[in-house]
């Protein structure tokens, strides 16, 4: 065991669902409320568009972890696409699990377009539970890695 | 005074919560024994709601209650406020602070005739 | 290859202040496919949109990125503005370096890295954008109206004040619905019919407006702007054009013992009947359940006497299809069976009686020309109890959770009624609590209680028990703190209202969504009220959720607004992120059609005959562009990868999770 020379800085993808959670990210900035940089965040229509292979593909290419954010259960823009989302990321992420990929990399978070504070306070506790889990190394495609 | 401590007791003996009453009075239009009671049922809700305990356990309605369960059969909200009074009764038999029936005994009251389910019940009211 | 263009925009110190705006725009021009990269003070301003106009035309760009605010808010702008020099607005992407940047970091460095990684990542998107056009569906200038009480009626006369073409369907023979059934109106008494009748004539009469009495919904096909309809005519057995409403035929049926649905089963009616003397269309039905002639063959007294020959016992039920561009549900409420109150004796005694009963039994038109007595031996009643809150309020099985709105002020109206007519009656009304929020609606219960002297005890009814031809009532005084019993010649329960049976199963047809208790469910509950979230279908009156007549008439007018906004439009735009098949890799397996929410994908054979391989006809999935939202949950369902989405594919968004773990 060495010690490490530089602080760890996870890698952490989200994807969040343009008419709540992509809101609620909108709004904790309004209201200044921080997290951390690792955070970056793509935007689909619903969560139900999460193809299971865009987690895969972060975990391939060295994301250390990946969070999915949708609006609340039976509040969704197009009615049903959360609990769709639901089922899909519970198989999957029990999959990941098998594979050897934490369980808490992986998360799924109901985020309304008001709830800035509970974006922020999500998103500061996952990055906390990714840095202490470390880098990620399973998935990982070395050959991405070259540079 | 109120005794909120021995309420949330009682609220959780009796598996009724007395939030949820909307005050219709239902369960007192329907109360056979109302007559003989000095509080009625609606007021056994609304007095554990309040933490108006100690007045409940003084009052001899409590043992009026013929536990017909009427009120429970017609309220709207599902309170249940025959179990409340049960619950109060139980209060009131575990404050007599003292032990009423030892296991030693037992063999000496048995009755043939008694179901299991009666030794049981006593033990779980009497025994302290 | 794409030529792309940066933009980064300071907003003012807002986003210059933690990102170093110049590094952003200088790192990203060495980004593949970019050509120009630039940072300005205020991108969305005047200026700064000119500043893009022009680098397009300089720079022949194809693709655009700018990192700006949220795409929230700005997006449409900047789309509009690359839109002017010719550039598809779909070739521009938004990376989110405000909001999701440098308001929520301190550090300029940390803040800088990220905005960086945000543009990379708009970059790789906007490289496998492809120029999308908006699709354009004509609109079919007719609506329908389903439901003909006085919520379709409004509606439809609003809309066809504007010149549209609206039809009627309505399951009774006559329109009118439930404010037929009622005496009089709170808060001014004015009598109901008086008020309701002359709409049914405006109805009737005005050339945009068809009604299918006797009808109901059977099939509905297609989109907001083209849905077609299949309306189920029911056989009435009489030629509804022919037919002159004299009534002679009414009089004649020799079968008298059919239960009077207009009078709730009070009274009894003929096989062939007119509901009520004022019906619209003013057209005899004839009831097959009860008809001697439809159920053995021998009669025929009805077609004997009709003078115009507008008997047809051979009429069968027939459907007809109709194409329009909105579809209005109001379809109303019914009270609820009271079979579960026992404890009211409804099905014990006849003195026991609804107030939509009620209604009845005062009015002028009901079974005993408006002479208040009890049904049960036709005595004038001295004393009344009405029971408020029968069903409503209640979270047991038989009951409703939600308060049915219309009881307090109805029961307050009969109490009047009672005390104004009776002057020797005692009435008393149990109330849990008396809720009149409304336009001079809380002064018209106060001249209950103060005027007419009606008896308001708050508590509620525990018992009602018939006891030689009384009422025994049994009930609780809160106030008071005592037990009432009460000898009643009458009680009057104010039953919870529900909707209307037929809501569910038009729901699925609809597609439309609907809440537990079977409301339909607005598309926003505060800034969408009358719209359904189903594109082209709207709410009005009881459908939606409990309402008394002025609400009613209020939403049925709203809800004309919103359709008469949907038909003064030729084409609809709509939105061009929709999902699409690649029929090559589609296998026609039908799992996206059964994830759509909308039922935007249908299948269709398709022939992929070559030369060489012979006749090949394969069932493939086609999206309908006008239904669907684009929510993309299709393109994870299928199996193959043959759906995609426009705008949000499956390459741009592994392009941008590539950008980001870079």
């Amino acid at each position: 065991m060495s010690i490490e020379e530089k602080e760890f800085k996870p890698t952490i993808v989200a994807f969040c669902c343009n008419w709540c959670s992509y809101a609620g990210a909108d709004l904790s900035g309004t209201n200044r409320l921080q997290y951390p940089a690792n955070v970056k965040i793509i935007r689909i229509p619903c969560s139900c568009r999460l193809n299971p292979m865009f987690i895969l593909r972060a975990f391939q290419r060295g994301a250390d972890g990946v969070i999915l954010c949708g609006c609340h259960p039976g509040d969704c823009h197009y009615t049903t696409g959360n609990y769709y989302a639901r089922r899909r990321m519970t198989i999957l992420f029990s999959m990941l699990d098998y594979l050897g990929i934490e369980k808490g990399r992986t998360r799924v978070e109901w985020v309304s377009a008001a709830e800035g504070q509970k974006f922020a306070e999500t998103m500061n506790s996952f990055v906390e539970t990714i840095t202490k889990l470390g880098k990620n190394h399973r998935l990982e495609d070395l050959r991405c890695n070259k540079q | 005074m109120n005794n909120l401590d021995m309420a949330r007791e009682l609220e959780l003996l009796s598996g009724v919560n007395p939030r949820k009453c909307m005050r219709c009075g239902k369960c007192s239009g329907t109360c056979p024994a109302y007559d003989s009671m000095e509080y009625h049922p609606h007021q056994f809700v609304n007095m554990v709601e309040t933490g108006n305990i100690e007045k409940l356990l003084a009052s001899k309605s409590i043992f009026t209650c013929l536990s017909c369960f009427a009120c429970v059969e017609r309220c709207p909200r599902g309170v249940e406020p025959a179990n409340v009074i049960e619950a109060v009764r139980l209060i009131k038999i575990r404050q007599q602070n003292e032990n009423h029936l030892h296991a030693e005994q037992i063999p000496a009251l048995l009755d043939e005739d008694l179901p299991q389910q009666a030794i049981v019940s006593a033990f779980r009211k009497y025994k302290k | 290859m794409q030529r792309i263009g940066v933009f980064v925009c300071h907003c003012g110190t807002n986003i210059a202040a933690t990102v170093d705006v110049k590094k952003v725009s200088e790192v990203l021009l060495n980004e593949p496919g970019v050509v120009f990269a630039t940072d300005y003070q205020y991108m969305c301003s005047e200026a700064g949109q000119n500043m893009i106009k022009e680098a397009i035309k300089e720079h022949k760009l194809t693709g655009v990125v700018i990192c700006s605010c949220s795409p929230r808010m700005h997006e449409a702008t900047f789309r509009k503005a690359v839109a002017s020099v010719g550039l598809n607005p779909y070739m521009l992407e938004v990376a989110n370096i405000r909001e999701q940047c440098s308001w929520i970091h301190k550090n300029v460095e940390e803040a800088t890295e990220k905005a960086i990684i945000l543009g990379r990542a708009a970059i790789a998107k906007v490289h496998l954008n492809a120029p999308l056009t908006a699709g354009q569906t004509p609109v079919t200038k007719r609506a329908l109206v389903i439901g003909g009480g006085i919520a379709g009626i409004q509606c439809a006369l609003d809309i066809a004040d504007a010149g549209y073409q609206v039809d009627i369907v309505e399951k009774e023979p006559t329109v009118g619905g439930k404010m037929t059934k009622i005496d009089k109106t709170f808060p001014t008494l004015d009598c109901s019919s008086c008020i309701l009748t002359p709409k049914m004539v405006d109805v009737a009469q005005n050339e945009n407006i068809t009604i299918y009495s006797y009808s109901e919904v059977e099939s509905v096909k297609g989109f907001v702007g083209n849905f077609t309809v299949g309306i189920k005519r029911k056989a009435r057995y009489v030629k509804e054009d022919i037919c002159t409403g004299c009534g002679l035929c009414t009089e004649k049926c020799p079968q008298k013992k059919v239960p009077n649905d207009y009078n709730l089963g009070l009274d009894n009616k003929r096989a062939i009947y007119i509901p009520f003397a004022q019906a619209v269309p003013k057209v005899a039905t004839i009831d097959a359940d009860y008809c001697t002639m439809l159920k053995t063959g021998k009669c025929g007294v009805c077609s004997k006497v009709c003078t115009a020959g507008a008997i047809d016992y051979t009429q069968k039920d027939e459907i007809i299809e109709e194409n329009y561009g909105a579809i209005v549900v109001a379809t109303g409420y019914n009270p609820i069976k009271l079979d579960a109150y026992e404890e009211f004796g409804y099905s014990q005694s006849p003195d026991v009686v609804t107030s939509l009963e009620f209604e009845r039994l005062m009015s002028a038109s009901g079974p005993n020309g408006g002479h208040l007595v009890r049904p049960s031996d036709h005595t004038e009643p001295k004393t009344i109890v009405f029971v408020q809150c029968v069903g409503s309020r209640s979270t047991t099985e038989c009951g409703k959770p939600y308060c049915s709105k219309i009881c307090c002020m109805y029961t307050c109206k009969h109490a009047m009624l009672c005390r104004e007519k009776y002057p020797d009656t005692e009435v008393y009304v149990f109330y849990i609590d008396v809720r009149t929020p409304g336009k001079n609606y809380d002064e018209f219960y106060r001249r209950a209680v103060e005027e007419y002297n009606v008896h308001y005890i708050k508590g509620m009814v525990g018992k009602v028990a018939p006891e030689n031809g009384k009422l025994k009532v049994q009930a609780s005084d809160l106030l008071n703190n005592e037990q009432l019993h009460i000898d009643a010649d009458m009680v009057v329960l104010a039953a919870a209202i529900e909707p209307d049976k037929s809501a569910r199963p038009l729901a699925t047809l609809l597609t439309a969504s609907m809440d537990t208790n079977d409301f339909f469910t607005e598309a926003h509950a505060k800034l969408r009220p009358v719209e359904s979230p189903t594109a082209g279908v709207f709410l009005a009156g009881c459908a939606q959720g409990p309402k008394d007549i002025p609400e009613t008439v209020t939403q049925a007018g709203a809800c004309a607004s919103k359709v008469i906004g949907l038909l003064a439009k030729d084409h609809l735009v709509g939105n061009p992120c929709v999902a699409h098949p690649d029929e090559m890799m589609c296998n026609g397996c039908s799992t996206c059609a059964n994830v759509c929410p909308y039922g935007a994908i249908t299948y269709e054979n398709k022939d992929y005959s070559r030369r060489k391989d012979g006749t090949m006809i394969r069932r493939v999935a086609q999206v309908n562009p006008a239904v669907c939202q684009g929510c993309g949950c299709c393109t994870v369902a299928c199996p193959s990868g043959a759906m995609d989405l426009y705008g949000f594919s499956t390459k741009q968004i592994v392009a941008e999770v590539d950008a980001i773990c870079r």
